[in-house]
């Protein structure tokens, strides 16, 4: 049995932003396990001091590349709550719509760029061309329809533009959507193949429990990422988005000096997994059979399969959203002229980004300008998580070879599919040389 | 001849504009079929040191940044600063508007003077090494990414437009957002993102930079037609153009 074992993998790859691990063990005893991020700070909230409600979303989508949609989201959320702003229902749709093209998006792209290479025993998806040249197609076909599904909604695949407090500026027209809901329909086989495509790798998806509490948004009768309030697999009820500082309860621990978050017990989970847990009831018809097909069942505890919960939530954001088309389609799209005014407030605003549950706050003056922001991060949320899903793991695996065990540790990261750019807002780590 | 090696590196950033190069989709490996990606963290786990053209995204806030980008320089033959962020210090410069003590403690409390929130004030890759290069825009644009890339391996010098993002608005057909009492800065930033905001009916934030000789003063006459004040202006020049020429007097 190998006895020592020491792993530091700086500036982790196929992540978004940089982290590191370290692990060291002497004589089989475990003498650190560290998840550290050393990601350039970057002082967002300290920077929207000064600035107008109306351009709050446009500088804070600038927070993460990857899901700078939800924060607009949530931002945009935030400062309506403050100032009593009303959205129409055909709005609130529209952003929904949005919302799910990011979700497709994102998750396709972890997914498929980042996590599955490791599925198949390769560094990125670059070999993988070569070696399952359709899987690659697959996963490229549906990433381009995300894109341009956000283009269509948001005016841009990255930082959208159409979105304003009370509202959007543009509406896409019925043709428009109509030719979308053709496309998403059309994208049902190509899920079906990365259905396939994973099932036939899913063996090299590593076996690990540990069963945590899990934090999502809930809303009656329904799979929400966007709509709700806050609830966990151990709290009965939910809170109300404006207490989500009583959910978060940053602390700095003497193990590391990192924020971390906790509600009921020591860490939670947010993500793809957690919202699994919470609400697979109500998943749609297809998004139900894959999951059952690839055996993800609710009360999973292994993170690992936060990949496999995105890939059942890309089927359900494309089964909602022809839908929701249908909806706007019968109702008609109505152009909406937006004339909003500031009014003194302060308020949160809360979406699941597509690696959990997000929070926004901003205090204005009466003319609209940004007095205070505090911004809650699904990565930080998780980084407890992953530190301690790191303790429970690495003792388990210690007879394995030294790469399998950085290997395995590094899967476990990308399953979290941290953005970590975003995060660091938040986290303070030490380094021990 | 062999193939130039590419590198791509992040800085400060949202990392947005390296995820418009996995946006190509499959134009990445036409782009790749005229050259070697050797280092790529956010989406390969393969590496080399070895490499001619260097890909810099996001901006230099910290003294172990500028060293890390002295460096990249040194052993890069061609230098591409990627987005907004890199060609100009981005929204990362809001941040110098402050007090950077203030800005830390704002955000992380008592934790602030901690040595790795360590934080200076945000600069352009240009203010610290030479660029070759320059790709505009938050985030950049996906053609014009391409456009330049293709120039750069066949030798040529890019093109970028030198007329201000008006231009490609009114060409649009747009209607004028200043019409509408929006403070728009299309006159005065420069074109090649086919006016993509006001054509969505959002007014320009200047992403891609000054154009050359903005005739910001003439600001004022259009400031004072529609019945706006300087200060509304000069806020929102703020966003994407802090500590940048030209402020308005």
């Amino acid at each position: 049995m190998s006895n020592s074992v020491n792993i530091n993998v700086q500036h982790m790859t196929r992540v978004e932003g940089h982290g590191n691990i370290i692990v060291n063990v002497t004589d089989g005893k475990v003498e650190k396990i560290e998840w550290q991020v050393p990601e350039a700070p970057r002082f967002f909230e300290a920077m929207v001091r000064g600035q107008s409600y109306k351009d709050i979303q446009t500088i804070v989508s600038r927070i993460c590349g990857i899901c700078s949609i939800t924060h607009s989201l949530a931002s945009t959320k935030a400062v309506e709550n403050a100032m009593g702003i009303e959205v129409s229902e055909q709005a609130d749709k529209m952003r929904v719509l949005m919302h799910y093209s990011e979700y497709l998006q994102s998750h396709v792209l972890h997914m498929g760029y980042l996590a599955v290479p490791d599925f198949f025993g390769e560094k990125s998806v670059v070999p993988l061309v070569a070696k399952a040249t359709d899987a690659v197609k697959t996963i490229i076909r549906l990433h381009r329809l995300a894109n341009e599904w956000s283009d269509l909604i948001a005016g841009r695949t990255t930082h959208p533009v159409t979105l304003i407090p009370g509202g959007m500026t543009k509406f896409p027209t019925e043709l428009q959507l109509r030719e979308q809901q053709q496309k998403l329909k059309d994208s049902i086989p190509d899920l079906k193949a990365v259905l396939n495509i994973l099932l036939s790798v899913a063996e090299n998806i590593p076996v690990f429990e540990r069963e945590t509490e899990y934090v999502s948004l809930k809303k009656d009768g329904m799979y929400t990422l966007y709509h709700g309030e806050i609830t966990s697999t151990d709290y009965d009820g939910t809170v109300a988005i404006s207490d989500w500082k009583t959910v978060t309860n940053e602390w700095v621990s003497d193990q590391s000096t990192a924020k971390w978050c906790k509600w009921n017990r020591p860490s939670y989970m947010v993500g793809a997994l957690a919202r699994f847990n919470n609400q697979a009831d109500y998943l749609s018809p297809l998004a139900k059979d894959v999951a059952k097909a690839i055996g993800l069942e609710k009360g999973n505890a292994n993170p690992y399969m936060i990949t496999i919960a995105q890939l059942v939530e890309c089927v359900h954001v494309i089964e909602t959203s022809i839908q929701l088309i249908d909806e706007l389609l019968t109702a008609g799209i109505k152009p909406e002229k937006i004339v909003t005014s500031p009014k003194a407030g302060k308020a949160s605003g809360c979406v699941e980004a597509p690696r959990g549950i997000l929070f926004h706050e901003y205090e204005f003056d009466s003319q609209g300008k940004c007095m205070n922001a505090d911004i809650c991060i699904p990565t930080g949320q998780n980084h407890a998580s992953i530190q301690h899903d790191f303790d429970k793991l690495v003792p388990e695996i210690l007879d394995e070879p030294e790469d399998a065990i950085r290997q395995k540790l590094e899967m476990l990261v990308r399953a979290y599919d941290p953005c970590i750019s975003c995060s660091t807002h938040m986290l303070n780590v030490e380094f021990v040389k | 001849m062999s193939k130039p090696r590419i590198a791509v590196f992040d800085f400060a950033c949202c990392e947005g504009c390296q995820l418009q190069i996995v946006n190509l989709e499959e134009e990445i490996l036409d782009l790749l079929g005229g050259a070697n990606i050797v280092q790529w963290r956010e989406a390969m786990s393969e590496k080399s040191d070895e490499y001619d053209i260097a890909i810099i995204e996001g901006s230099i806030t910290r003294p172990e940044d500028e060293a890390r980008v002295k460096e990249i320089r040194s052993r890069a033959g061609v230098l591409v600063a990627l987005g907004a962020c890199a060609t100009m210090g981005g929204i990362n410069k809001l941040k110098n508007n402050f007090d950077l003590d203030d800005v830390k403690t704002y955000v992380y409390g008592k934790d602030a003077q901690k040595p790795h929130l360590a934080t200076a004030m945000t600069k352009a890759v240009d203010e610290v090494v030479k660029v070759d290069f320059k790709v505009e825009g938050c985030p950049i644009d996906r053609k014009e990414f391409t456009y330049i890339v293709r120039c750069l391996l066949m030798g040529k010098t890019p093109e970028i437009p030198q007329y201000p993002v008006c231009v490609e608005c009114k060409a649009n057909g747009n209607p004028c957002l200043w019409e509408q009492g929006e403070v728009c800065l299309g006159p005065i930033i420069r074109a090649g993102c086919g006016a993509r905001c006001p054509s969505n009916g959002h007014r320009c934030f200047g992403c891609r930079g000054y154009v050359d000789n903005p005739n910001v003063n003439a600001a004022k006459d259009v400031i004072e037609k529609y019945n706006l004040d300087i200060d509304t202006l000069k806020l929102k020049m703020s966003l994407f153009g802090s500590q940048q020429e030209p402020t308005i007097l």
